[in-house]
């Protein structure tokens, strides 16, 4: 498609494609931004599937890539198997965007909402990751990203159900990764900060903590590229948390932050 | 799914008036249906690149950043349809490589498709191509009633011409069919001409007539013999068989710069002593002669640096870009020239460009800019004087019936506005048909009573 005297052209090199699930979300769709910039097939699973057609067109006329779309609910746990019998192939990158952040002083006297966001957030990637993660393990290649949150790192008042999900979700890859780093399959745990998406609309957020969906995308994209395993985004929030693990709990439980 | 958006501090790229603004972040042609109709008020806002209060509105404004997808190409014919947030970036980097370029490009590549058509940008072809509009196919609009209509040259045809250069107050830009151009390579032959007056710099233009770029930077500070002192540049796309074979294509950056200005200058940095200095060593710098050149260096020098705005410090800055008609140009310009120098606060930017005729009358833009002329930008620090300085400007542009570029204006009063174009009842009545409580509005549209 491209002239070599209208572009610099790199080496071809054939891609295995790019599983993203939760692909209607700023960040998914940012993600497919990239990685179709990249070269990579993409797979696009999202629940109301309908609306993406918009996207597939122009990551097609974008990037001149396969794109697939396929319907999926996460939380149906039992149709998991099935979804990614569909997929035809096994990708060689999975990326995991799901989040639910819910309304926490709603959750805290709501069991229904408190199960939708533990589910979302944790059940529910957890078990498809793990089943795509065996599938990986018997090919014997394949990379696993998961987007966790800094939330997780410690429970705050404001919104420790959600991060207590996150928490499960960023110690299920830890152990995936322990498990599965001498079968040749890759794991990363994305912890991003604030980033400018629906999730956080309406929310004061401060700039220079704050990023946007296609900064996250590019990150995640250099992160695999470099074999990373766990990543800040942005990367000061590194410290940030590393900071707040290091408040006293007898402090901590007094502090509004 | 519709949601809230947030308050947010929003300026034009001047940032000589800043305002709270409810922000709507559509991310579906859907959603900006949606989140718009329940405003009391709105404007859209593309890349916020225009300079003053066009894309500001407290009560609600859309942006179309994330309403960027491609919806059709057809190689057979260069036309592209695709959501009006797609940045220029962008589409250079997509289509650049695969030989096609964009049909009228303004000097910066930060803009949206959106914000072209509603500020009908020109660029440095407007004597061969004229403006942007010119080369839209059709566009879809959401208008103040809710309603979705096409518009081309056969549909919605008033509606077409009031929203060519009509500042988003017809509705928003949904989606831009445009036609692209052949090209053979990225490279542009560029022509540097060193003139030493204002006689010289308008002959050169005449000379320029059939190159397809031209441009000139101008040394408004200049006093005397050497008023209207200028670098002229002339540019075309270079043909494959100008290019070296071996030499590699330039390399495309759609990214904002990594180098940019991190933080405000202080307001003195700017100031008579320092532009006049810069200006008297550019132009003894530029080297007359002939060069193969990056296009991207071509018409987008300044997007080298990102947020070159802050140069001008917390104040802001404001640019006045007025154009006057080729009959009697000479006079009105030496008129503005000699205003600047005495006002002493001239600026880097100072260009000046000639405008072709605007093809056929009764088919362009009701508010478009461009008129047969001449065409000249400056940036001045905003302060008192400077304000002082361009309402004495203002006489000169109005009598001699030329008018301000209402995408760079940020102080003209309403009847600088209703003076200079003619067409304003009209507009107002194509609005009203389609938006009966004249809900798009913005700041620009109320300062200047449109």
């Amino acid at each position: 498609m491209t002239d070599p005297t209208l572009a610099q052209t790199g080496l071809v090199v054939r891609r295995e494609p790019v599983l993203i699930i939760g692909a209607l979300s700023d960040i998914g769709r940012a993600l497919a931004r990239v990685y179709g910039r990249e070269g990579y097939p993409l797979l696009l699973a999202a629940r109301r599937v309908e609306r993406l057609t918009s996207d597939i067109q122009d990551l097609t006329l974008r990037f001149g890539v396969p794109v697939g779309a396929v319907e999926l609910d996460i939380l149906d746990l039992a149709g998991q198997g099935a979804f990614l019998d569909a997929l035809g192939c096994l990708p060689g990158t999975v990326i995991c965007v799901v989040g639910l952040l819910g309304c926490q002083p709603e959750a805290e006297k709501s069991w229904i909402q408190t199960d939708l966001i533990l589910r979302t957030n944790y059940v529910a990637p957890a078990c498809l990751l793990g089943e795509i993660a065996n599938r990986m393990q018997a090919r014997g290649s394949g990379c696993v990203i998961g987007i966790s949150s800094v939330a997780g790192d410690r429970g705050r008042a404001s919104n420790y159900l959600y991060g207590s999900a996150k928490a499960g979700f960023t110690a299920f890859l830890s152990g995936l990764r322990n498990r599965l780093s001498r079968h040749g399959v890759k794991v990363m745990t994305i912890k991003p900060g604030f980033i400018d998406t629906r999730m956080t609309r309406g929310m004061t957020l401060p700039p220079f903590l704050t990023a946007q969906p296609a900064e996250v995308a590019e990150a995640i994209w250099k992160a695999q590229a470099h074999g990373r395993d766990v990543v800040y985004l942005r990367p000061v929030w590194r410290l940030i948390m590393l900071i707040i693990r290091l408040i006293p709990e007898v402090l901590f439980k007094k502090l509004e932050i | 799914m519709s949601e809230s958006g947030a308050s947010v501090r929003l300026s034009g790229w001047g940032r000589s008036r800043m305002a709270l603004c409810h922000l709507l972040r559509p991310v579906t042609r859907d959603d900006a249906v949606n989140d718009g109709s329940a405003t009391s008020s709105l404007i859209a806002r593309g890349n916020g690149r225009s300079y003053g209060d066009a894309s500001l509105n407290t009560a609600a404004t859309l942006s179309t950043l994330r309403l960027d997808r491609l919806l059709a190409f057809d190689p057979a014919d260069g036309l592209l349809t695709a959501e009006a947030g797609l940045l220029l970036s962008d589409l250079l980097a997509l289509f650049v490589p695969r030989g096609w370029f964009p049909p009228v490009t303004p000097g910066t590549r930060f803009v949206t498709l959106g914000g072209m058509l509603a500020t009908d940008a020109h660029g440095k072809n407007h004597h061969v191509d004229g403006s942007f509009g010119e080369h839209v196919r059709q566009f879809d609009l959401l208008c103040g009633d809710g309603v979705v209509r096409r518009c081309s040259r056969t549909q919605n045809v008033d509606l077409f011409r009031a929203t060519i250069g009509g500042m988003g107050l017809t509705g928003t830009v949904l989606t831009v069919t445009l036609a692209l151009r052949r090209i053979e390579t990225p490279w542009i032959l560029q022509e540097t001409v060193r003139c030493r007056d204002l006689d010289e710099t308008l002959a050169a233009f005449e000379a320029a007539r059939s190159s397809p770029y031209s441009v000139a930077w101008i040394d408004c500070l200049a006093k005397g013999g050497g008023r209207g002192r200028a670098l002229m540049y002339r540019g075309e796309h270079a043909p494959a068989a100008a290019v070296p074979t071996g030499t590699r294509a330039p390399r495309l950056v759609a990214e904002p710069p990594r180098l940019r200005v991190p933080v405000d200058f202080p307001g003195w940095f700017l100031n008579g002593r320092t532009v006049q200095a810069f200006n008297a060593l550019y132009y003894h710098h530029g080297r007359p002669g002939s060069a193969l050149i990056d296009y991207q260096r071509f018409f987008y020098p300044l997007d080298a640096i990102g947020d070159w705005n802050r140069f001008y410090g917390r104040r802001g800055f404001m640019q006045y870009q007025c154009v006057v008609p080729t009959a009697g140009g000479r006079g009105s310009l030496l008129r503005l020239l000699d205003l600047i120098a005495a006002g002493g606060s001239g600026s880097f930017l100072a260009v000046l460009k000639q405008f072709g005729a605007c093809g056929p009358p009764g088919q362009g833009g009701l508010l478009s800019f461009p008129m047969a002329g001449y065409t000249l930008a400056v940036d001045f620090p905003t302060s008192a004087a400077a304000l002082s300085l361009m309402r004495e400007m203002d006489h000169v542009v109005a009598d001699c019936g030329g008018r301000l570029y209402l995408a760079k204006d940020a102080r003209m009063d309403p009847a600088m506005m209703s003076a200079t174009y003619p067409d304003l009842d009209l507009f107002r009545g194509i609005c009203r048909a389609v938006d009966p409580r004249r809900r798009y509005r913005s700041l620009l549209s109320e300062r200047v009573a449109l």
